[in-house]
């Protein structure tokens, strides 16, 4: 708006110090009537904490129910849980080692491909590229980021793993066989096919929020280090990346927050065995997937509980992760709503 | 000796340039991939039949999908048409009392939620409603698409109210208005295209999911306008259908991906748009 702004706009974003300096600056004047607080104003601030109390009321809730569901599996195993590799339904033994191993290993695997890509995409966006390609290349990208899980499931599968199997594996394998990383047979789903369909899904997230990272530096930091006859690069590399260091690594954090959740994609992919191979070539399995797997057709209630236990763990990691990566972008741009929206 | 060295610098600058422009081309492809294998091989499956008619049992052509674009519209619309309201309303309070005790509490809650994974929302729907009706449900599925909704328009909702100048909040309270007449037909009004952008996002981004519908909808092969029952999804039929054994399935899979893509491309393409040209009203 145009017109000048009272002071009292300056320091008062809330209602309720803006409306009494509005009133207060004029005291002779009779008060007007919508001074007293109208009946209405009630119901709607009651009306809005009510929907504003019913977020945290709900992940209560969900935390509850969590853990009612799985007391069974924690009466049981305990946290013994998480180091047991045995997983049989049958004789109701259950240990979710090998889950959180793949869980760990695949998302960890996707941000090593991710996190470069995206990093250089990001930087090329905010500081190189011409000014008409920005907003349109970032469009696309984030587009990448609206396909659901399943369709890239679906292409992994049929598209991207026969090429993989045939002709990355086999090359891979030939060149870097001596490591046991890249050796034995090769299946189609493995860990590794799984990591790849990760990456190509985290990519977005990482680069949008990293984008907004960057776009949150002051261009005087820039222009300094070009002042000083810093090459571009150089003003990317020493200056620009160890001012938005911390938020860069938020971003990457939330992406492997991203990755530790992924359901479907993941599942189609990786072969869905309870085992710990050391070759990036052999199935596995991740907690995520595992739900999706056995959840409907589980048949005993302690199989049941097992998977809500497993779901608990999962989530209790994810809100860690998210709190970390959180605290590290606000480090960067305190307050303000940068990483939010790419959310 | 100082020149070349000015040069190599030159040139190391110009390398990393080149090399960031790999990294877009690298991430641009998937999406023209997908896009390309989809159209390849779905568009040739796409017939009016497709999407009028309930599928047809396994080892016979023919068929559609008409049971899960049912299942998608009534499923997302009954999360719509609980999760968008309470997201706006808490989006409302947390930017209408930023320092209210409640609105730290309900922002930081949100934060958790938006990155909570969605089978886990998935198996607290099936634990709070599947487990105690002793069915599967449509309802339980909008239950869990509804909860992944809040966080996201509530943020997207208080970002937007953000953005309306206090003049204008002041100007409302000194001609008068009540407080609740100033949020609803002044603030909310004007940021009124950013939150319906951000509700349309939020639409399309659970219209996709699969994960938390697994066993709650839990899917069907019937044509189904009953909540209470088992349903089908776009989401959950491209699922069914690409694990499946049948070369016929595969082809539907491909199809029903490519129905599924364009309602949530076209939703959130359409939302961008109508925010971008928000930003530029604001300046």
């Amino acid at each position: 708006m145009t017109a000048p702004e009272s002071p009292a706009a300056v320091e008062a974003p809330d209602l309720a110090p803006a409306r009494s300096s509005a009133h207060g600056a004029e005291p002779s004047r009779p008060v007007p009537v919508a001074d007293r607080p109208s009946p209405g104003d009630h119901v709607f601030k009651w009306a809005l904490t009510g929907a504003a109390l019913a977020i945290p009321t709900l992940l209560l809730f969900l935390l509850y129910e969590l853990s009612t569901g799985s007391r069974l599996a924690i009466d049981k195993f305990g946290l013994r849980f998480l180091v047991d590799s045995v997983w049989d339904p049958v004789a109701d033994k259950f240990g979710a080692y090998p889950l959180i191993f793949g869980t760990l290993l695949s998302s960890f695997l996707a941000l090593l491909i991710a996190v470069p890509l995206s990093l250089g995409v990001a930087i090329y966006l905010t500081e190189f590229a011409p000014r008409a390609l920005r907003q349109p290349v970032a469009f696309v990208i984030e587009l990448l980021a609206a396909i659901p899980s399943v369709v890239y499931g679906l292409w992994g599968v049929f598209v991207l793993m026969p090429v993989l199997k045939k002709v990355v594996f086999p090359l891979l394998r030939g060149a870097l066989g001596f490591l046991p990383f890249f050796s034995g047979p090769i299946y189609g789903p493995s860990m590794l096919a799984a990591s790849i369909i990760l990456a190509i899904m985290v990519m977005p997230f990482i680069m949008a929020v990293s984008r907004e990272v960057l776009l949150a530096v002051p261009g005087n930091q820039r222009e300094a280090s070009l002042a000083l006859g810093a090459t571009r690069w150089e003003a990317v590399w020493t200056t620009i990346l160890p001012y938005a260091r911390s938020g860069i690594m938020g971003a990457v954090v939330l992406g492997l927050g991203r990755a530790l959740g992924e359901t479907m994609a993941v599942t189609m992919l990786i072969g869905n065995r309870h085992e710990i191979a050391a070759s990036l070539f052999a199935p596995g399995y991740t907690m995520a997937a595992v739900i999706a797997n056995e959840f409907s057709e589980a048949a005993t209630d302690m199989h049941f509980s097992a998977l809500t236990y497993v779901a608990l763990a999962l989530f209790v990691v994810t809100v860690l992760v998210n709190a970390g990566a959180r605290l590290l972008i606000w480090r960067v741009a305190r307050g303000s709503g940068v990483g939010s929206k790419a959310l | 000796m100082n020149f070349d060295r000015r040069k190599l610098r030159r040139i190391r600058s110009n390398f990393m340039v080149g090399l960031m422009i790999g990294c877009v081309v690298l991430a641009i492809l998937p999406l023209l991939l997908i896009l390309g294998s989809l159209i390849v091989r779905g568009a040739g499956s796409l017939s009016v039949a497709f999407f009028t008619r309930p599928p047809v049992p396994a080892g016979e052509t023919g068929g559609g999908v008409v049971h899960a674009i049912v299942g998608t519209l009534m499923i997302v619309g009954a999360a719509s048409l609980i999760g968008i309201p309470l997201g706006i309303g808490a989006g409302i309070f947390c930017a209408e009392y930023p320092h209210h005790r409640v609105s730290w509490i309900s922002r930081f809650v949100a934060d958790v939620m938006n990155g909570t994974p969605s089978i886990v929302v998935g198996v607290f729907a099936w634990t709070w409603i599947v487990a105690r009706q002793k069915h599967f449900s449509g309802l339980a599925g909008s239950a869990a698409l509804a909860m992944l909704m809040v966080p996201m328009v509530m943020r997207t909702t208080e970002e937007m109210i953000k953005l309306v100048p206090n003049s204008l909040r002041e100007a409302a309270l000194a001609l008068g208005y009540p407080r609740w007449r100033t949020s609803l037909s002044v603030i909310v009004r004007t940021s009124l295209p950013g939150i319906v952008t951000g509700s349309l996002l939020a639409v399309a981004r659970v219209a996709g999911e699969t994960a938390p519908l697994l066993f709650t909808a839990l899917g069907s092969q019937y044509l189904s306008f009953n909540v209470n029952q088992p349903m089908a999804a776009l989401p959950l039929a491209v699922f069914t259908y690409a694990t499946g054994p049948y070369e016929e399935w595969h082809r539907n899979a491909w199809a029903t991906a490519l129905v599924l893509i364009m309602v949530v491309l076209v939703l959130s393409v359409v939302a961008r748009l109508a925010t971008r040209r928000r930003f530029e009203l604001n300046g």
